[in-house]
Formats: structure tokens, sequence, C-alpha cells
């Protein structure tokens, strides 16, 4: 049946679109008068239109609106008054915003950083030719990655707690020092939230390397050998550059990702949040949902997506340079 | 010979040594948390704490129960966790098989249009979309974190890579000569061959929307609507801390979770990975 079909399908197409009276004829024949690209372009359309759809209601429409309110001064309410960069001019000369700005920096380094090299380190060690029950060790710390933020939050909290009963200072009251009040202070605060991204996310990252360093083809590392590479050179000059492409992601979503700290401090220092541990996000949601300035943090939240941009820029810049830079050394 | 034989003894024992360090601080808090789950809240307060399992399992469970609707905000996680899993497979594969296998006007650049929303932050349109749940009515409703979900660039995108490179293009065309339409080569090809690619995306989006705090946290304010991330953060409300309480819901809370991810660990395992070496 399939050629005589096709060639109908071909001699009917110019003549006969449109020309159907509804109704009386089998669907199948009404499909016939749509060349096949007429009707590649209608579906194609349609396979997509629920993305651009959700998107216009829920993704370009608030971004625009976002941009608006900004210029204006609003309790969600009443009228919206037009200010001008005025509430720019609020967040810019309120000292908490840029202490916000000021955390969320330091717990994204603090929480990040050493997790990436702890991450590298643990690949290293899991992909090595002696380890045996790997998949043991992969299975154990992959599993803080399988918790909520939420539930690592709360855990944390109580390691963290401020009594002199809380794990964290009971353990450090072994090596003879005095208990901290975690959630008050300066550096206190930072360290428990850092702990816990770097908790959930360090086996996550591993597990990204793990499979990277899977991909290395074992010749590369023979032909080091009998050239009389040390493990020091083999690491350097052929896993890191062959790992660019995994190490590039993971810098990426973890700068991302640590820029976007909310759950963390919003559970460890109460609905409120304190200085020592706000980040932007929380700083935004509390402007909007505690104390109902939208004007003021729909402008928080222009920064911290232009903030966003400049770190991924940046981000970008430099792992492309450390990735060329050691692929040129091992020429 | 022989020292670099004892030099290599002495490496392994290093690099286990190391990795059951790391293994034992990763699994701690999870025992930890099972400890203060079954021990009375002074016992967890007194200097050191306690370390052993308790008997308190069922009493703090019990005021955990009383205090939050525990089984229905685990019911509510699971419904928006699953039908939004549904629901973005579907979109997605579709969204997916268009890219790859349908020529239309625009394609290349309405795919990179999806790429380029993976960009934009989700707390840009915040405030904006919360306005907009209200006025549709969808304040403490489902509908309010289900529908918004369905929108995902990255499954997308996610989609047509598998699909390009897993169904081949003779087989499409095959099916057209047959008589077959643009929905029935999806539903008895495509679907059937990208079976594992809806698993693995499955459970990165299953884990995002049941792990996500802060949107559900905005727009379900009735605490009969909190999904479980939202009744676990309302337990540490209280005044006074009863820490057996709390830890006793975030442990029953992640059990479930545990328990699945070691029916399936490889699986959960192979879809992280695949979901950072596509992108």
């Amino acid at each position: 049946m399939s050629e005589p079909y096709r060639k109908e399908i071909e001699e009917n197409e110019p003549q006969e679109v449109n020309s159907q009276p509804p109704g009386n004829k089998p669907a199948k024949k009404k499909a016939r008068t749509f060349s096949q690209k007429q009707r590649n372009i209608a579906s194609g359309y349609l396979f997509i239109s629920p993305f651009y759809l959700l998107f216009a209601v829920f993704g370009i429409f608030p971004i625009i609106f976002s941009f608006y309110l900004a210029f204006f001064q609003w309790d969600g309410l009443g009228d919206m008054n037009f200010v001008g960069l005025n509430n720019f001019v609020i967040i810019f000369n309120d000292p908490l915003f840029w202490k916000s700005l000021y955390n969320t920096v330091i717990i994204g380094l603090m929480g990040t950083a050493p997790q990436l090299i702890v991450a590298l380190l643990l690949a290293f060690a899991l992909n090595s030719v002696l380890v045996k029950y790997k998949g043991i060790f992969r299975l154990a710390i992959f599993l803080p990655y399988v918790t909520s933020i939420v539930a690592v939050a709360i855990v944390f909290s109580v390691l963290f707690s401020n009594q002199e009963s809380g794990l964290v200072n009971s353990f450090i009251g072994l090596f003879g020092f005095d208990p901290i009040t975690w959630t008050r202070s300066e550096w206190g605060a930072k360290v428990a939230i850092s702990a816990m991204v770097f908790w959930r996310w360090v086996g996550y990252n591993t597990i990204i390397y793990l499979a990277g360093m899977q991909s290395i083809p074992n010749d590369l590392y023979e032909a080091a050998k009998i050239d009389g590479a040390t493990l020091r050179q083999q690491i350097w000059h052929i896993t890191i550059p062959m790992l660019k492409p995994f190490i590039l992601f993971t810098v990426f979503t973890a700068t991302i990702g640590a820029l976007q700290i909310f759950a963390e401090p919003h559970i460890f220092q109460g609905r409120g949040g304190r200085p020592e541990g706000i980040t932007v996000v929380l700083y935004l949601y509390r402007d909007a949902f505690a104390s109902n300035f939208f004007g003021t943090a729909s402008a928080t939240a222009i920064v911290l997506f232009f903030i966003i941009i400049v770190f991924a820029s940046v981000n970008m810049y430099f792992a492309n340079r450390i990735g060329q830079s050691s692929k040129v050394g091992s020429k | 010979m022989k020292s670099e034989k004892n030099k290599q003894t002495v490496g392994k024992i290093l690099v286990y040594f190391g990795l059951i360090i790391v293994a034992l601080a990763s699994l701690f808090p999870f025992y930890w948390m099972f400890v203060m789950a079954t021990n009375p809240n002074n016992l967890i307060n007194q200097s050191p704490p306690a370390m052993v399992p308790g008997s308190e399992l069922v009493a703090n469970f019990q005021k955990v129960l009383d205090s939050i609707p525990f089984f229905q905000a685990m019911l509510n996680s699971l419904i928006v966790a699953t039908s939004v899993t549904l629901g973005v497979i579907i979109l997605c594969s579709l969204a997916g098989f268009a890219f790859s296998k349908l020529e239309f006007p625009g394609r290349s650049v309405l795919f990179v249009f999806i790429l380029g929303t993976m960009m934009i932050p989700p707390q840009l349109g915040l405030i904006p979309s919360y306005f907009i749940i209200t006025q549709l009515g969808w304040l403490s409703d489902l509908r309010a974190v289900i529908v918004p979900g369905l929108m995902n660039a990255f499954g997308i995108f996610w989609m047509r890579q598998y699909i390009s490179s897993a169904v081949p293009d003779e087989i499409i065309e095959a099916a057209r000569i047959d008589g077959c339409t643009n929905f029935r080569i999806y539903w008895n090809i495509i679907v059937p061959t990208i079976l594992p690619a809806f698993a693995t995306l499955g459970i990165i989006v299953f884990m995002a929307i049941w792990g996500d705090y802060l949107w559900p946290l905005v727009v379900l304010q009735d605490q009969s609507m909190h999904t479980i991330q939202v009744a676990l953060r309302a337990l540490m409300d209280d005044r006074v801390r009863d820490y057996g309480m709390i830890l006793s819901g975030t442990f029953w809370a992640t059990i479930p979770l545990i328990v699945v991810f070691l029916l399936f660990n490889r699986l959960f395992i192979k879809s992280i990975t695949d979901g950072a070496v596509k992108s």
C-alpha cells in the first residue's frame, strides 16, 4: 500500500489544499491534502508550543514586569508610584544589601572552592586502579545529594546549635575551645552555612569528575608512562586538560548555585535571617514577602541578575584560560 | 625495588584511609539524624549529647504528627513532583522530537532561544510570578507549583540531543511511507526508543521539584497545601526547639528518598552524570 499511497499524497498536494468539505470524508483522506512538509511544519510548531506558552506567562512577562516594577514604589495592594531610580538608590544605600552581597560571595567561595578541590581529589582516589569497593564509597559519598536542601539545613542547624551541648561545640570543646554561638557570630554563621553546601554537593561533583575521568582513554596514560612521565605529570598534563569540560561545568553550576543560596540561611537563622548570614536572595525575599517592598525587591532581583551574568562570564573566561595554558604546557 | 613496593603500599593505605574518613563524614549526619529522632529532648541537650539511638522513635513522630500535617505534606509533594515529572517528560520529548527531526522555519533560532532562557536566574521573575499566581486564584493551590514547573528548557535540550543520536532518520522515513502521522511516529517509534532518557530526565526533574523550597514557600501559604520541604521548615518555628521532634520529621521525610535511591542507585548516578555530560 505504501508506494501508491505516497504518490497520491504528492499528486493531490497542489490542488486540493482547503478544498475539503468538512465532515463527510474520513479523517485519513483529509490528512492527504497537506504535503509532508506542511505537516512537519504544523506538528513542529504544535509540539514546541507548550514551552513558549508557559514561558510567555511565567517567563517573559514576569521578567519584563520585574524591570518595570523596579522603577516603582509598590506595596502589592495600593497604587504604584513611579520613583525612577530611587529603588536602586535605596538598596545601594542600605548597608544590609551590601552585607548580603558580601555574605553571598564569602559563603559561595567557602562552600564551593574547597568543595571542588576535594571532589577532584576524591575522584582521583576512586578512579585509581588500586581502590576496591568503589561502588560502596561512591554510594556513601553521593547519598547527601539525595536528601533535600531543607533536610540538610535542619540537620546542620542542630549540629551547629549554639548550646554548649551542640555536637560541633562539644567536639571543639574536646580541644579546649569555647562554645561558639554559631547563628549569631560573623564567621560562625558563614562556616555553618558553607558546611551545608559543602556536605551536600561534594559527592555530586565527585561523581561528575569520576565520569569525566573514566571517559579518558587509557592509551594516553600508557604512552605517557612509556615516555617516563611521573604521576604528577600525568595528572597535570593529561587528566586536568581532558577534564576541562567537566571542570567548567561544575565551576559554572557551583557559582550560579552559590549566588542563589536561600534555604540554608533561611532555615539556619530563622525566618527573618540575621545580618551574619543573610544572602542576596534572602534579602530580596524579606523585602518582598515580609515587608511588602516590592519595588526595592525587584531592584535587588535585577542587580542579582546582572551579577550572575558577570560572574558567569568571568568564570567562563578564566576556566577557558586555565584549560588552555595546561594544554600548551603538555606539548 | 623493595622501597618502590613499600611506597605503593603506603600510598594505598593513605588512599583508603582518606576515603573511609570521607565516607564516614558523609554518612554520619544520617546516623545522627536517626539518633536524635529516637531520643528525648533532654538527652539531646545534655553535654555531651546522646550518641546512641534511644526509645522515643514513636513518641517523637507522634509529636511531629501533632504539629504539622506530615502525611498530607508528603502526599502534596508526591502529587506535585509526579505530575511535573510526567508533564515535563511528555512536553520535552515532543519538543525534542520537533527540534531534532521535523523541519520548520525558525527551528534553530527558536532552539537557541530556549537555551538562552536557561541563563536567567529564577529569582528574577519571582515577584511578578507571585502576582500572576494570585491573579489566577492559584495561591495555596498545587497548580501554582505544577504549571510553572512544566516549563523546562534543560529537558528540551536534553531530549533533542538524545533523540538526534538514538533515533535514525531512516526509521522515521519508513514510517512516513507507511502513512504514519507525526504524532504516531512520536508515540510508536520515538517513545519506545527513548525510554532510558525518560528514566534519567524523570529522576533529575523529580528530585529538583521534590527538593524545591523558595517557590512553594512563596505560593503555598495554606498549611494543608504545604509541600514536605515547607512543612519541615515549619517544625523549626517553635520557640522552644524540640530537636527530637524536628529531626524525627526530617528523618521520616528523608527515608523514602534513601530507600528509592538504594534501589535504583545506578540509575540515579547515571542520570546525574548524563545530565552533566550532555550540557
